[in-house]
């Protein structure tokens, strides 16, 4: 199976509680490291996962590609995701803020055309911008099925996906026939939540991603990585939805200790008259 | 006509009630709308919808719409948006609203603003307010397409109440299903399905952490129960395995904003504060005086929760 993941790289999403606002309310992440979306992260092992035997994963049974849209720093992003474990890697060259989820789903169809591979996965939102749109929008322009929100994944030898949504309450099933667009909740990377046509059913991974091994970040110097121009994939460049000034929320003040549970229960009653 | 298109969310042949925040959310933008049920059974689930002040309700009856599935349903919800001239589509910022309305966008080339919390009208001018960066950003976004895609927050937009009258119902064919639709199959549904009220709606979400561990049912099912509340869950306690999976409360869990949210053993992880910051009033039960949610809590209690919250149980049973 060849699978296409697209990845995006976000500052750190564990400190995202430190960004600031510059005077005209842009949103300023100085100081804040640049990461890989961790959701798109998720997808890559999913995508390592279903393309290799779970006892042995120095095999690759597939080919995994990644793709990402940005500037050049973000090379490093995806040479460090090359030594993880993908084949290949592609940038297309953009400024961040000449893009918008329509743009990239657009791109990334074009991207999907020439490398015609049987799987897009993508984590279900990145986590800057939270839209959750890249994945359906590029199962509409290339006209496949999509399936979000994916806690679960079962390859049925290849052909068709069995993939678990988790919507509020409850897990749906549904069968894809491949090829199709999955998007990755964190669920995912459950010891059991990937089921390849390669791996045992008994076998289990460790909870989490895995971390590129020293001699695999060497070797994957020598993995190709190539560059494209945005324009040659998506000649239309105009944003159909554009950002304006932020706000930050308001802050919840910390209130107050109580000493005791009567206490609490007194505050409840009498002060917030919530019970 | 220009106006707003409401898709109602269907699910067990009803109408969700996160719908009613997306009728909300077509009211104050201030231009006509109409409502779209699509489902199999939603000329039933439809009849209450006449009530809400909408110019019509549109009603797509299908015996094959039986089960969600995006791509039987976006060709009629663009066909419809369409046909009726609808500059504004708006559905439920849910699993199933924010699968279906980036299909939908790309179909009508329409630009999308997912999980909106705000909307504001100036003239012709409009803008939405989505939150960001796990929720420590509120950003501002402007469609520069002729029609707007829209989902909206349940927890922001209060969810309208039926007004009278009676919108009149017109059926609308089925549009024919995308091609992709041959290639998804309905599987089936493993609900988490209690007798406890929805995490989404309920008015009091108890919730508990990883250092629950096995106990977390044991100790905080007693507490639910004296507060009618809801039981929530962190990451980490559903990860580890001590709460299902569909508890789980944060970014990549349920959003909720109830008027009581009680964290028991709960850290305050930045993704799962993103999830219950809009709650009226936190309290927080932890015995790591230093944990992060005291930041955000308005009642801190430092003490072992395995003593404290039996303890507040007997106290809610005994005083309130």
């Amino acid at each position: 199976m060849k699978i296409l993941v697209a990845v995006k790289r976000v500052a750190d999403p564990d400190n995202l509680n430190k960004i600031k606002l510059s005077a005209q309310g842009k949103i300023d992440t100085t100081g804040l490291e640049p990461k890989s979306s961790p959701y798109d992260e998720y997808a890559l092992e999913t995508a390592l996962r279903l393309t290799e035997n779970g006892a042995n994963t120095k095999a690759r049974l597939g080919e995994v590609v990644v793709v990402t849209f940005g500037p050049k720093e973000n090379e490093q992003m995806l040479r460090a995701m090359l030594g993880t474990g993908a084949d290949r890697a592609i940038r297309v060259d953009a400024k961040d803020d000449a893009l918008d989820g329509d743009l990239v789903a657009r791109g990334l169809k074009a991207v999907v055309d020439r490398e015609k591979p049987d799987l897009v996965l993508l984590g279900y939102q990145q986590a800057e911008n939270e839209s959750n749109e890249v994945g359906q929008m590029l199962a509409e322009y290339l006209g496949w099925p999509q399936a979000t929100f994916a806690g679960s994944v079962k390859s049925e030898d290849d052909k068709a996906l069995v993939v678990g949504r988790e919507i509020e309450g409850a897990t749906a099933q549904i069968r894809v026939t491949l090829p199709a667009v999955v998007t990755v909740l964190d669920k995912i990377i459950h010891p059991k939540s990937v089921q390849s046509k390669h791996t045992a059913a008994t076998h289990a991974y460790p909870d989490g991603v895995r971390f590129a091994a020293l001699m695999a970040i060497m070797a994957a110097k020598k993995k190709p990585l190539a560059e494209l121009p945005l324009a040659e994939l998506a000649p239309d460049a105009a944003l159909k939805v554009t950002y304006g000034a932020s706000e930050l929320p308001p802050k919840r003040a910390a209130g107050v200790k109580v000493k005791d549970v009567k206490e609490l229960v007194t505050k409840l009653k009498t002060e917030a008259k919530v019970i | 006509m220009a106006g707003t298109l409401v898709i109602a969310e269907l699910g067990d042949g009803k109408v969700k009630k996160a719908t009613h925040s997306a009728i909300t959310f077509a009211k104050q933008v201030g231009a006509p709308f109409a409502i779209l049920a699509i489902g199999a059974g939603a000329a039933e689930a439809a009849k209450e919808l006449t009530a809400f002040g909408a110019q019509k309700v549109l009603v797509t009856d299908d015996a094959s719409l039986a089960h969600y599935i995006a791509e039987k349903l976006a060709p009629t919800v663009a066909k419809v948006a369409k046909d009726g001239g609808w500059d504004t589509v708006v559905m439920t910022a849910t699993s199933n609203g924010k699968d279906l309305a980036p299909r939908v966008a790309a179909k009508l080339s329409a630009g999308y603003a997912p999980d909106v919390d705000r909307v504001k009208v100036d003239g012709a001018r409009r803008s939405y307010r989505r939150p960001q960066y796990s929720g420590n950003a509120l950003a501002w976004l402007e469609i520069a397409t002729p029609v707007h895609v829209v989902s909206v927050r349940q927890t922001e937009f209060i969810a309208a109440e039926p007004s009278g009258g009676a919108s009149p119902v017109e059926n609308v064919a089925k549009a024919a299903d995308d091609a992709a639709a041959a290639r998804v199959e309905f599987v089936k549904i493993e609900s988490g399905k209690s007798e406890r009220p929805d995490l989404g709606e309920a008015r009091v979400v108890v919730s508990g952490g990883r250092s629950l561990k096995e106990q977390f049912k044991q100790v905080l099912e007693p507490l639910a129960d004296a507060l009618g509340a809801a039981i929530g869950a962190s990451r980490a306690a559903c990860d580890a395995g001590y709460a299902p999976p569909e508890l789980q409360v944060g970014q990549t869990g349920r959003t909720v904003a109830p008027q009581l949210y009680v964290a028991v053993g709960i850290s305050g992880a930045i993704q799962h504060i993103a999830g219950m910051k809009g709650s009226k009033y936190i309290v927080a039960i932890n015995k790591d005086a230093d944990a992060p949610i005291f930041q955000i809590a308005d009642y801190g209690l430092v003490a072992d929760l395995f003593v404290a919250v039996p303890d507040l149980v007997k106290e809610l049973k005994t005083h309130v």
